[in-house]
């Protein structure tokens, strides 16, 4: 409902803007400095996930992500989701990544939506760029 | 040169519940190679067990596990190994408690040792603690006709060693596989001229078989799976007819060939790593000839694990890779294409859907 309300919203402004004289402001209008300001938001998660993947402090026994993945080597985060035979259903990455903190870290997984999560997420997958999706691929 | 053939079947008894069931047969084509000293001989190779303390006696139980497994096959081996190569990386950060943790279990190998330093053996102490307790950093020995070379290959520029706060913070440093702020690593010039000089002794048709942490030759500067310096010991090695490098450090199978020297790589006892060509930001100079082991499932410990053992056929190694949990398989001189050929998987059509990586 409330999508609803702000479309209702920005479109009265709109005709309010229009009635001015004034450039119509669209939903999809930026800058570059938008662009600027938002890959830096994203490069921050990037960082605070790298530092994530290399803690001994994720897990409990001192072992880190890189250890296995150097670079996130060896994730393929563009497989996910795809059917994990080992737990015999379709699995997401993030699953994957609390699995590998749960069993060789020795620690306690991620809520999946946790920030450490989106970070970790973020970090795979950045090292991972350019490669194509392809879902489902063992 | 006269040669007798002898073909000799012997059983590897495996260790752990699988024991009575699964038995991994060797066999050893023995050609006797001419020189007068020279006898066909079987030794071990355990490599990059990387034991990791937690605190106090508490170690890291995967890694504990995979080192035991070894030292457990190791011994079961019949007929038993003239000696046993430990590749380097004992310890994750060079402690003393992990050191000492290593030497314990590594007590338990009922042959002897020949042990080659890495880099997490290294950085703490650059090395003290393994010259004094373990094994001089570098030194050379003849065995029944081959003369073997232990360099210290894991060495790397004074300028980077100097620019660390700390010890603990060096070792963390070098450590890190993937660490943009890593150092090649180098032989140095010091150990050059220490190798010029120690094989000036050695005729050109001696086997020379060299043992050294990092591979001898450049496959990936951004994982330090790179010897800086490697061209230098490749000289020094040319005049010799035949050359084997064998290493440790990379944890997987890999082998190649530069030349007049033969190169093979071993598994880490503690866990895989991926292939260079699974990393698409960087180039990479993984070797065409290497058929690459298996994808390592994660779900399982000691997939991609394992450990070795090499026989000497001709003054050429034969190398047998002991995948805990796949098929073993063997890569060996092929005299007549004069590279390492895998005995089963070298041709492309034979290959397997696991050993493709991307």
């Amino acid at each position: 409902m409330r999508y609803h309300d702000t479309i209702k919203r920005l479109a009265a402004a709109g005709v309010a803007a229009l009635a001015l004289g004034a450039a119509p402001a669209g939903a999809d209008e930026f800058t570059k400095a938008d662009l600027e300001k938002w890959r830096k938001e994203f490069m921050a998660v990037v960082a605070e996930g790298e530092k994530l993947f290399h803690s001994g402090k994720l897990g409990g026994n001192s072992v880190s992500c890189d250890m296995c993945h150097p670079n996130g080597a060896n994730t393929h985060p563009e497989t996910y989701p795809k059917f994990q035979k080992q737990l015999g259903q379709v699995a997401t990455l993030r699953q994957m990544i609390n699995w590998c903190i749960e069993n060789p870290l020795e620690g306690k997984p991620l809520p999946l939506d946790d920030p450490r999560m989106i970070a970790l997420e973020a970090y795979i997958t950045y090292e991972r760029r350019g490669v194509p999706l392809e879902p489902g691929k063992h | 040169m006269s040669q007798s053939k002898i073909t000799r079947r012997s059983f590897l008894k495996r260790a752990g519940a699988a024991a009575a069931a699964a038995a991994a047969p060797m066999s050893l084509v023995e050609i006797a190679w001419g020189k007068s000293d020279a006898r066909n001989f079987t030794f071990a190779y355990i490599s990059d067990s990387h034991l990791t303390q937690i605190k106090g006696a508490k170690f890291v139980s995967n890694f504990d596990k995979g080192l035991k497994r070894a030292i457990a096959e190791v011994n079961f081996m019949y007929p038993k190994p003239d000696f046993v190569v430990f590749g380097g990386d004992l310890a994750q950060l060079g402690k003393r408690a992990e050191i000492d943790h290593g030497l314990e279990l590594m007590s338990a190998l009922r042959a002897p040792v020949k042990w080659v330093v890495g880099e997490h053996d290294f950085y703490l102490d650059m090395g003290e603690y393994w010259a004094d307790k373990v094994s001089p950093l570098r030194y050379s020995f003849d065995h029944k006709g081959v003369h073997f070379v232990v360099l210290n290959s894991i060495l790397t520029y004074e300028d980077w060693i100097r620019k660390w706060k700390t010890p603990e913070e060096r070792m963390l440093a070098m450590a890190r596989l993937d660490n943009p702020q890593g150092s090649p690593f180098i032989v140095g010039d010091e150990q050059l001229r220490w190798l010029r000089k120690d094989l000036a002794k050695v005729s050109s048709d001696t086997p020379v078989v060299v043992l050294s942490h990092s591979p001898l030759y450049k496959v990936f500067k951004p994982w330090n799976f790179w010897t800086d310096d490697a061209e230098k010991v490749q000289a020094e090695l040319k005049r010799f007819r035949k050359v084997t490098v064998i290493h440790g450090h990379v944890h997987q199978v890999l082998y190649n060939q530069i030349g007049n020297i033969s190169f093979y790589a071993m598994m880490s006892t503690a866990w895989p790593w991926p292939y260079p060509v699974s990393y698409t930001q960087a180039p990479n100079a993984v070797p065409k000839l290497t058929v690459f082991m298996n994808r390592a499932d994660p779900h399982s410990e000691r997939d991609g694990t394992g450990w070795g053992w090499l026989d000497l056929d001709s003054g050429r190694v034969n190398m047998h890779y002991e995948l805990w949990e796949n098929t073993p398989r063997t890569v060996r001189f092929d005299a007549a294409k004069g590279h390492p050929a895998d005995t089963v998987y070298q041709d492309p059509a034979k290959r397997i859907p696991p050993q493709e990586h991307y």
